[in-house]
């Protein structure tokens, strides 16, 4: 039981920031705290670095305290993350033109497929009126005459 | 002997599946009555075996049997019987046994319940049903076997354990509550391959395709709900969506079956948007097979996906090409046979409810393209990306947004023709309270973001549009209240039902804007008996002590939480499993109505202190009291009169009907 106590003391998964990470001036841990959002933690599985438990997080959360107190503004932090750990640290991709794809299916789609709604919904009546065959006519005729 | 009875039961059943896939669909091409009749009889076969089957896999983790390896891996014999019965479909092998249970369930609910299904028609579906059973029963056997024992040497004194994540009451249910979301979308599918190959929808066909549909969709929800619900209290942080690929897994199947439910009422009533209604029905099966894919292969390495074999993916990779690929090869050829009759003006309900559908399809479609992207750019290109939260805020709101702007507007709209003057004439007071709710909101907050603000409108927008829609068709202050009590007792349940899915999303939308916008969160290393303020109210760390749980050990924090006369006392928990040896932090919520009071005990820091978060979440729980109120919404239209009068011509069938099946 001792060791398990141990454990309890030493390791804690869901305390993301630490209060002592934390910086003095509200303002800047506030903007600590958005940028950190937005960052992935590279070991986690898609868990942004705010959230997450593991001790690459809490470098990277550290690290990116330090920039700002610097004088980095939001911009160059992120890209002096990006510059290190490449585009993957990115939670939200780039616009770039290899992320066009991903960017841009939703309007894409909303235009086709509205477009296409239009379309159907103007279309004209494609049966006829009163939605009989030829055969149908025929009966219906000789019904009538009989 | 019962692990091998499971076994042999399961391989007779993969049999009779066979059988039923081939003799009926035979049966229905060639007219042979009593071909086709083997569909209903092998499908109660068929589930009635996998029950056995799943029965003793069952018992085995009940007894601790731990010569039986997927119970030596994932139970103990400390377990409490809950988590031992939810250990059973707690790891790959039993969840895809539930999987298929299920499968075989719905299977035999339409040969139990569909006499009044044509013939020809119920032959059909059920053996398609039995084809993807064919596939599922196979992989079961053949990749994930759960019956597999342990060499007699090798049989383990106590079992691993369940992940201790895994042990909660919330997510005990979470999975059954999915599969049979997941699984009852595959109704759906069969219907619509089955009125392919038959090249004919009607309003008959979309009334027998309503109900699955709308059974599969309560249970998503719900299964939804109690996903999220979990991720709120369990992970610590107060989450309660992560757009994480497995949750997305489960969000594509509720988006298209949501776009389904609706456009299969445009079937029944107007008999048109048949093709789109079909192919709906293929892609939103597709989806589940997808998240099955997804949560069950591990490809898409995520924060719940403990699931990870290669062999096993490509099997339900095979599965999931010869599925979508073949029921969209088939609707390729048939869907221009599938004609639709009437007509309808620019601004009618039918328009109302293509918009719907457009922004529902396209919505699903960003996360699914948003799921799936790190996988593509890695294999295409190269390059390793992140697709996470920001990107879902940014690119998958904007649609949700349009759908409520236009929700309370095309479900008040008459079918047809409508006049836009007239429709928003009940509206206009609506809309005016709404935007005077949100311009009210702004005024009394102090930081520039528009999402509260922005988000009340929206709720209100629906909730009191719903509730509009209500008091228009009860003529309420045009008729006497006495004629208006008349009106609503005398509305269509489904009508009821609408009310309430619709109102549920407002409450949901409600909640998710209230509790973003105005929780507040503090994080800091607390004194004992030294209390301070977090959003208006005391907080006072009292003591941290040790105890004992019956398969885990724990530090528990006392903290006293007050606000004038209001006191409570929380205990989070931070506790190591005796068995996995991991640690897990049990938050300490005081729920309410008006907000959640949420605590979680960290570390102890240098000082003595101990790392406390406390958070204030303002109308938290109305996110999951929303979904319930949709589900709800959901099992009421499920008891519409239509339907119960399909269950009551069924009553009457046995005088034609051939006697002992």
């Amino acid at each position: 039981m001792r060791i398990l106590f141990l454990l309890l003391m030493l390791a804690s998964p869901a305390m993301a920031v630490q209060p002592s990470e934390m910086l003095d001036d509200p303002a800047l841990e506030a903007r600590a705290r958005e940028i950190s959002k937005g960052l992935r933690c590279l070991v986690c599985r898609n868990e942004n670095i705010d959230d997450s438990n593991a001790d690459l997080a809490a470098d990277i959360r550290i690290l990116l305290r330090q920039r700002l107190v610097a004088g980095d503004t939001d911009e160059q932090v992120i890209q002096y993350m990006v510059d290190r750990y490449g585009e993957f640290v990115l939670l939200k991709p780039t616009y770039s033109a290899s992320n066009m794809i991903l960017w841009l299916t939703g309007p894409i789609l909303l235009l086709l497929g509205g477009g296409m709604a239009y379309a159907f919904v103007r279309r004209k009546n494609p049966a006829p009126a009163d939605g009989l065959s030829e055969a149908e006519k025929q009966k219906l005729d000789k019904l009538l005459n009989s | 002997m019962i692990a091998e009875l499971g076994h042999y039961a399961l391989v007779v059943a993969l049999i009779v599946a066979l059988i039923q896939a081939v003799i009926p669909m035979i049966g229905a091409q060639k007219g042979w009555s009593d071909w086709m009749n083997v569909a209903a009889s092998a499908s109660i076969i068929q589930f009635l075996l996998v029950s056995i089957a799943f029965g003793a896999l069952t018992y085995a983790f009940v007894v601790s049997d731990f010569s039986v390896r997927l119970v030596a891996l994932n139970s103990h014999s400390a377990k409490p019987m809950l988590y031992k019965v939810s250990g059973v479909w707690g790891n790959h092998e039993g969840s895809m046994l539930l999987w298929n249970l299920i499968l075989a369930l719905f299977g035999a609910m339409v040969a139990l319940s569909g006499r009044n299904l044509p013939p020809v028609l119920k032959a059909r579906v059920l053996s398609i049903q039995a084809m993807i059973s064919v596939a599922f029963l196979g992989f079961l056997l053949f990749t994930s076997n759960p019956f597999l024992r342990l060499p007699l040497d090798q049989v383990p004194i106590d079992g691993n354990g369940l992940n201790p994540m895994l042990q909660d009451p919330g997510l005990a249910f979470h999975p059954p509550f999915l599969y049979l979301g997941y699984v009852g979308l595959s109704m759906a599918f069969s219907f619509a391959i089955a009125a392919l190959i038959e090249g004919r929808v009607d309003a008959a066909w979309a009334r027998w395709v309503r109900p699955w549909t709308l059974a599969a969709w309560i249970f998503l929800t719900i299964g939804i709900a109690l996903g999220s619900w979990w991720a709120y209290y369990e992970l610590g942080w107060g989450g309660w969506w992560f757009w994480d690929p497995v949750e997305n897994a489960s969000f594509m199947p509720w988006l298209s079956a949501t776009a389904l439910l609706h456009s299969a009422i445009v079937v029944e009533k107007r008999d048109t948007l048949k093709a789109w209604t079909v192919l709906l029905a293929i892609v939103a099966f597709s989806f589940s097979l997808i998240g099955t894919f997804i949560v069950r292969s591990g490809v898409i390495t995520s924060v719940h996906a403990f699931a990870n074999d290669p062999a096993r993916g490509v099997f339900i990779l095979a599965i999931l090409g010869i599925t979508i690929g073949g029921g969209l090869t088939l609707y390729t050829f048939r869907a221009s046979q599938l004609r639709s009759n009437s007509v309808f003006s620019m601004v009618s309900r039918e328009s109302g409810l293509v918009l719907n559908n457009l922004l529902l399809a396209v919505a699903a479609a960003v996360v699914f393209v948003g799921t799936i992207w790190p996988l593509v750019s890695e294999f295409v290109m190269g390059e390793k990306v992140s697709v996470g939260a920001p990107f879902f805020e940014q690119a998958f709101t904007p649609f949700m947004v349009a759908l409520i702007m236009v929700l309370p507007i095309g479900a008040m709209m008459p079918w047809k023709r409508a006049r836009l003057g007239r429709t928003m004439r009940p509206l206009w007071g609506v809309l005016a309270l709404s935007v005077a709710l949100g311009a009210l909101v702004w005024s009394l907050q102090t930081g520039g973001r528009m999402l509260a603000p922005v988000g009340i409108t929206l709720a209100t927008w629906i909730v009191l549009g719903a509730l509009a829609d209500l008091g228009s068709r009860a003529k309420l202050f045009k008729a006497s209240a006495g004629e208006t009590l008349r009106r609503l007792t005398n509305l269509p349940r489904a009508e009821w039902g609408k009310m309430l899915g619709h109102l549920g999303l407002g409450l949901t939308v409600f909640g998710i804007s209230a509790v973003t916008a105005w929780q507040v969160e503090d994080i800091r290393t607390a004194q004992f008996n030294q209390p301070y303020d977090v959003g208006g109210y005391q907080v006072e760390l009292m003591d941290v002590t040790r105890h004992e749980g019956p398969n885990y050990s724990a530090l528990t924090g006392r903290a006293v939480v007050s606000r004038g006369d209001e006191v409570m006392t929380l205990f989070p928990e931070k506790r190591v499993y005796t068995a996995k040896q991991m640690p897990t932090t049990e938050a300490a919520i005081d729920m309410g109505l008006t907000r959640d009071v949420y605590v979680v005990l960290g570390d102890q820091q240098d000082n003595g202190g101990w790392a406390v978060r406390t958070y204030i979440k303002p109308f938290a729980d109305w996110i999951w009291i929303g979904a319930l109120v949709m589900a709800l919404g959901g099992v009421i239209s499920l008891t519409d009169r239509r339907y119960r009068v399909a269950a009551a011509s069924k009553k009457r069938a046995p005088v034609n009907a051939t006697p002992a099946e």
